[in-house]
């Protein structure tokens, strides 16, 4: 199967395309379904190429690269549209294109009777794609067009029920901040060709190693804030919490699984660039992911909306892989991005599910008591919940342990940062798992309040299941987050399949710290953090603790606003106002001086040929003194 | 010496064939002018097929000659007054494919907006040769021919429509600041005359070989005369802060002139500013490199910003073209580094960029005549909002065109915005690669604001009674062209940037 890689890519493509024709003619759920199967066909097609690859010897899985053709092949510029199929990257696209074909499964139940159905599937299309292709890329140029696809696509998605004006600004801020993130790929990007002559991820990894450091740090540091846009780090993390305005199954796919990781990816991918920078590009790696992991999981503790509370534990658990690239465990990242894809899903779905049965509610505090009316959701939530918590064995518990121990090989700081964030992370999510499921039924008292605005409440619909196709996802991610962890069990070399599967590529870390300690301290954190959760929410013992400042998240995002809002707007209308005014102003000013007496009397003409003209004049009366007296007489 | 010699050698017959390009087009011009008023009114589609076929004629020429210089190397004609080189050739093949998808653009427009005649396409040919003698130009006097040839030609296009005042006001305006600038670089000229004794690049370059520009040095004549040059070659690129006429120019003129202005017209001037600053006057490359500099910076931040804050999408485009400009600039920059040295890729990229862009503008704007609809005044971002449902076609092209515009991967915008980048980071200018991508960055918010409108944005009251956008034969041959060669060069650009001299 190795060499229909192109393959993977095409299927959603065609998907893309039959439905830009025919969207409208297929329908619900037509589309829908036949958007599922090309992803699922996808899926097919990597795993035949999986099996492929382990048939081959470790050394020769890294090298595989299959060109569709020879894009820009300039003197010493070769540009190829080629795939690298390795262990990386197929790892990448079995859970893209596993979990993304149980997403668009569930969207079919989900988005079912959308006046926009087909297009909701056209655009998960494309952006499935587009993100294969910023997988499989074998040069940065192939990724950097998979890389921008997935932001237009995300950004379309978010402002997909634009009517909403919360959708189309949210849509709007996620468009701006990843623009900075795609500024710093574009430079990573051109000191990789400038160094190195190539933009192929085998001859910059190759090259690696003559790099100077200086260079090597600039390349690094400047792909990172490519990625800290991607993959919603401070300061840019701000666009992800809003972007759960887009319907719930976007918010799984993009938002939580796959897109927000291709920033970590990016990382890994030039991991050996990495790893010759100077120490100090790691150290900034691992302070950002540690910190964003602690801050939002602070602000995560105090959010009301079911899916705010899961965005910011997505940026904190996003903050957790950059704390294991900053830690040099490559392997630790990628591991937990596979187990956090899986969880993650699960507890977007889970409270897609929610959202659905309850009729579109999203308030926490309208809700209580939901595991009566909704137990497979439930079952599955708790699973999930498990699981994030870090709950052995349960998939999250592996991930996270092994950045904890990699974190602690850095400096006990970062370890220390990271374990608050686990009591917290086990705090916000049994938080949340008790005010959805547990205590009493307060969508009642919601309905009573709610019922003269005469929406589905009214009706006094109780909550129900969700239909088949939403459930079975459900449950095959549940078991996969019970079960993901166990393709990397600490306990031998032969148990840790996935780093042997990944050391072609990112190489091994090691480590001589003894494991079983660290492992039982942030064991005991997780139960602290569930504990205490239980003891205020569901015994009600201790009195909840949710300072306003973190449900506004330390007021970081309303000063960005109103700094963007305010002097940030007006500096840009600033410009297009000084253009008009100011220099056309200060150039009258200047012109009454290069006219000589002409000024004066002509106060009726038409102004803005004049000014224009002057305008003219002054660029002359500049050049001339630049020519003339600077590079003349001086 | 030299000069009498080549021109005894060389056979007027041969020197006639090389011309043939500005033949073609001229006796293009004035049959259809004569014939055209000797004779009642042509049938529909007659005269732009007239003007589309010499267009295609001088495009073929193109080839002939193109082999002729690969055979026996490039040469001047006419006594040194003209290069032929294949810059000269590269540069009418693309002012060539201005004149094709201009006619193409205008046929069904000059209908619409009951203007029907011969004189708009007739223009056209006479503003081609313009761009063409600036283009190839070895003297500055044959330059500024040249130059005038176009400009005045493009005053009276841009106030064609006879019954739009917005667009007599954009060739008023346009003429007097054209004007103005004219005088400016006739001025550069005279003085530059004064400081060599010549105007001819060759005999420029004799008389400057012996003075070696140091510190303190006695030349401020020479030095004013460069200044002015630069000055009148900004305006015409629109460069920043010489832009000022550029978006109501654009806005004003008739949207198939308003393409040629963009595509045409500064093809012929980036050509004619490299004819000057590499041929005429490398000497002074340390000179007016920092001018360059910031004027490329200026030009690609200043065109972005402004964009951005636009609702007007033909204002818009205008913006952009100054932010392209500025990235032409950018490789013009690269360029200098290596004036009068054996040269780098910034020549090269900049023609590339000229070529690329000029069929990108053509479609971009041939889409924006469809919209305006009859009376070309619906052209605020309003008059884009539903064509997603309404044209999906339609509108999936001007998407293709605008993320071509931004500079994404797979179209040829990347391809040029690539090149220039890639010279100006090859030539250590790296300050000027950086800033450009910055503003590549904010310009995307441009292009996206506009696809919005037609995909996202909902209808509102009297979207219905609006007239429905039409789409004539021609005008669909053009847009379809230009959608075809952008996607094309996006996935093999190889072949074109090889080509490139």
């Amino acid at each position: 199967m190795l060499d229909v890689v192109w393959l993977i890519p095409a299927f959603p493509l065609l998907g893309f395309l039959v439905i830009l024709l025919f969207g409208r003619k297929l329908g619900d759920p037509v589309a829908g379904y036949f958007a599922a199967a090309m992803v699922a066909l996808s899926f097919v097609v990597t795993a035949g190429v999986f099996l492929d690859l382990q048939s081959l010897s470790p050394e020769a899985r890294a090298e595989q690269v299959h060109t569709l053709f020879s894009w820009v092949a300039v003197g010493g510029l070769h540009i190829d549209l080629a795939f690298l199929a390795d262990p990386l990257s197929i790892t990448m696209c079995l859970f893209v294109t596993g979990i993304g074909a149980l997403i668009h499964l569930y969207a079919v139940g989900y988005m079912h009777g959308d006046s926009r159905f087909s297009k909701f599937f056209l655009y998960l299309n494309l952006f499935a794609f587009s993100m294969l292709m910023l997988v499989l890329g074998s040069n940065m140029l192939v990724t950097f067009l998979g890389w921008e696809g997935v932001g237009t696509c995300s950004y379309f998605l978010i402002s997909f029920w634009h009517e909403k004006d919360s959708a189309a600004t949210a849509g709007k801020k996620a468009f701006v901040t990843n623009r900075v993130g795609d500024w710093g790929f574009m430079m990573a990007m051109f000191f990789a060709f400038w160094a190195v002559g190539s933009l192929d991820y085998l001859h910059i990894n190759e090259a690696a190693g003559s790099l100077s450091a200086s260079t090597a740090t600039a390349i690094a540091l400047f792909a990172f804030v490519g990625a800290c846009g991607k993959s919603a780090q401070l300061p840019l993390y701000l666009w992800l919490p809003d972007a759960m305005e887009g319907p719930t199954p976007v918010s799984a796919l993009i938002h939580a699984a796959t897109m927000v990781t291709a920033g970590v990816y990016l990382m890994c991918r030039i991991s050996p660039v990495l790893n010759v920078a100077s120490s100090y590009a790691p150290t900034i790696i691992a302070i950002v992911g540690a910190a964003t992991a602690l801050y939002a999981a602070t602000v995560a503790v105090s959010q009301n909306d079911i899916k705010k509370v899961l965005a910011y534990s997505t940026v904190s658990q996003l903050g957790y892989m950059f704390l294991a690239v900053g830690s040099g465990a490559y392997t630790a990242a990628i591991f937990h991005m596979v187990t956090h894809a899986f969880f993650k899903a699960l507890l977007f779905l889970g409270s897609g599910s929610v959202i659905h049965g309850m009729h579109h509610e999203q308030d926490m505090r309208r809700m209580g008591a939901l595991r009566k009316f909704m137990p497979l959701t439930f079952g599955t939530f708790i699973v999930g919940w498990l699981a994030i918590a870090g709950v052995p064995p349960f998939s999250g518990f592996w991930s996270k342990d092994d950045i904890l121990l990699a974190a602690y090989d850095k400096s006990p700081i970062l370890w220390v940062v990271g374990l608050v964030t686990a009591l917290l992370t086990a705090f916000y999510m049994t938080r949340q798992v008790i005010m959805v499921f547990y205590g009493e039924a307060r969508w009642h008292d919601a309905h009573e309040e709610h019922g003269a605005h005469g929406d589905l409440h009214a009706e006094g619909h109780d909550p129900h299941e969700s239909p088949w196709m939403m459930v079975l996802p459900l449950v095959v991610l549940a078991v996969l987050s019970f079960a993901g962890g166990f393709i990397n069990l600490p306990f031998s070399e032969s148990t840790e399949k996935l780093t042997q599967w990944l050391e072609p590529v990112v190489g091994l870390h090691h480590s001589d710290t003894a494991k079983l300690p660290l492992a039982l301290v942030a064991i005991a954190m997780g139960l602290i953090g569930i504990g205490v959760a239980f003891a205020v929410y569901y015994f009600k013992k201790l009195k909840p603790v949710e300072p306003k400042i973190l449900a506004d998240a330390w007021g970081y995002d309303r000063a960005v606003s109103n700094f963007m809002g305010g002097p940030g707007r007006k500096a840009f209308e600033g410009v297009a106002w000084a253009d008009s005014h100011i220099i056309d102003g200060a150039v009258n000013g200047t012109a009454h001086l290069v006219q000589g007496t002409a000024g004066e009397a002509r106060k009726v003409q038409t102004g803005n040929v004049r000014n224009y003209a002057a305008a003219v004049g002054v660029g002359v009366v500049l050049l001339l003194t630049w020519f003339v007296i600077v590079r003349g007489i001086l | 010496m030299g000069v009498l010699a080549a021109e005894t050698l060389k056979g007027p017959s041969i020197a006639w064939f090389d011309l043939s390009p500005l033949l073609v087009l001229l006796s293009g011009a004035m049959v259809l002018l004569v014939v055209a008023a000797l004779t009642p009114q042509w049938p529909k589609r007659c005269y732009s097929s007239f003007s589309a076929v010499i267009a295609l004629v001088t495009i073929g020429l193109c080839f002939p000659l193109w082999h002729r210089i690969d055979v026996d190397g490039p040469s001047t004609l006419v006594g040194g007054a003209v290069h032929f080189d294949k810059m000269t050739i590269w540069v009418t093949l693309t002012i060539g494919l201005a004149v094709f998808l201009a006619s193409l653009l205008s046929d069904d427009y000059l209908r619409r907006e009951g203007l029907e005649g011969p004189e708009v396409y007739a223009l056209f040919m006479l503003a081609a040769i313009g761009g063409i003698v600036m283009a190839a130009s070895n003297d500055l006097v044959v330059l500024f021919l040249g130059l005038e040839i176009l400009s005045i030609t493009l005053y009276v296009l841009a106030a064609s429509h006879r019954k739009r005042l917005r667009s007599q006001e954009a060739g008023l305006k346009y003429f007097v600041l054209g004007g103005f600038s004219s005088a400016i670089f006739l001025y550069g000229i005279a003085l530059v005359y004064g400081g060599t004794g010549s105007t001819n690049f060759d005999a420029m370059l004799r008389a400057l070989a012996n003075t070696v520009p140091t510190k303190g040095r006695d030349d401020a004549i020479l030095l004013a005369g460069v200044a002015l040059l630069v000055v009148g070659l900004a305006f015409k690129v629109a460069a920043v802060p010489f832009h000022f006429w550029t978006p109501d120019v654009y806005e004003g003129s008739p949207t198939p002139v308003t393409a040629f202005m963009a595509s045409a017209a500064k093809a012929a001037a980036f050509a004619a500013m490299l004819r000057v600053l590499l041929q005429g006057l490398p000497n002074f490359s340390r000179d007016y490199r920092p001018v360059l500099w910031v004027l490329a910076i200026l030009t690609v931040f200043g065109g972005s910003i402004m964009a951005v804050v636009q609702t007007n999408v033909k204002r818009m485009l205008a913006f952009s073209s100054i932010s392209h400009a500025g990235f032409m600039l950018v490789g013009v920059e690269a360029a200098a580094h290596a004036a009068g040295g054996p040269g780098n890729d910034g020549r090269s990229s900049v023609l590339l960029y000229t070529l690329i862009y000029t069929v990108l503008v053509m479609g971009t704007f041939g889409i924006v005549t469809a919209v305006s609809r009859t009376g070309d005044n619906a052209t605020d971002l309003a008059a884009f909002r539903g064509l997603g449902r309404s044209r999906p076609v339609l509108a999936f092209g001007m998407t293709i065109l605008l993320l071509a515009q931004a500079g994404v991967p797979l179209t040829s915008g990347f391809v040029a915005k690539f090149g220039v980048i890639r010279a100006a980071v090859e030539a250590k200018s790296y300050s000027v690669a950086v800033v450009a991508m910055v503003a590549a960055v904010i310009a995307a918010f441009l292009y996206l604001r506009i696809m919005i409108s037609m995909w996202i944005a909902e209808p509102e009251a009297g979207d219905d009674q609006r007239e429905e956008v039409r789409l004539p034969v021609y005008l669909t041959v053009a847009i379809s062209l230009s959608v075809a060669f952008t996607l094309f060069v996006g996935f093999f650009p190889g072949w074109l940037i090889d080509l490139a001299p």
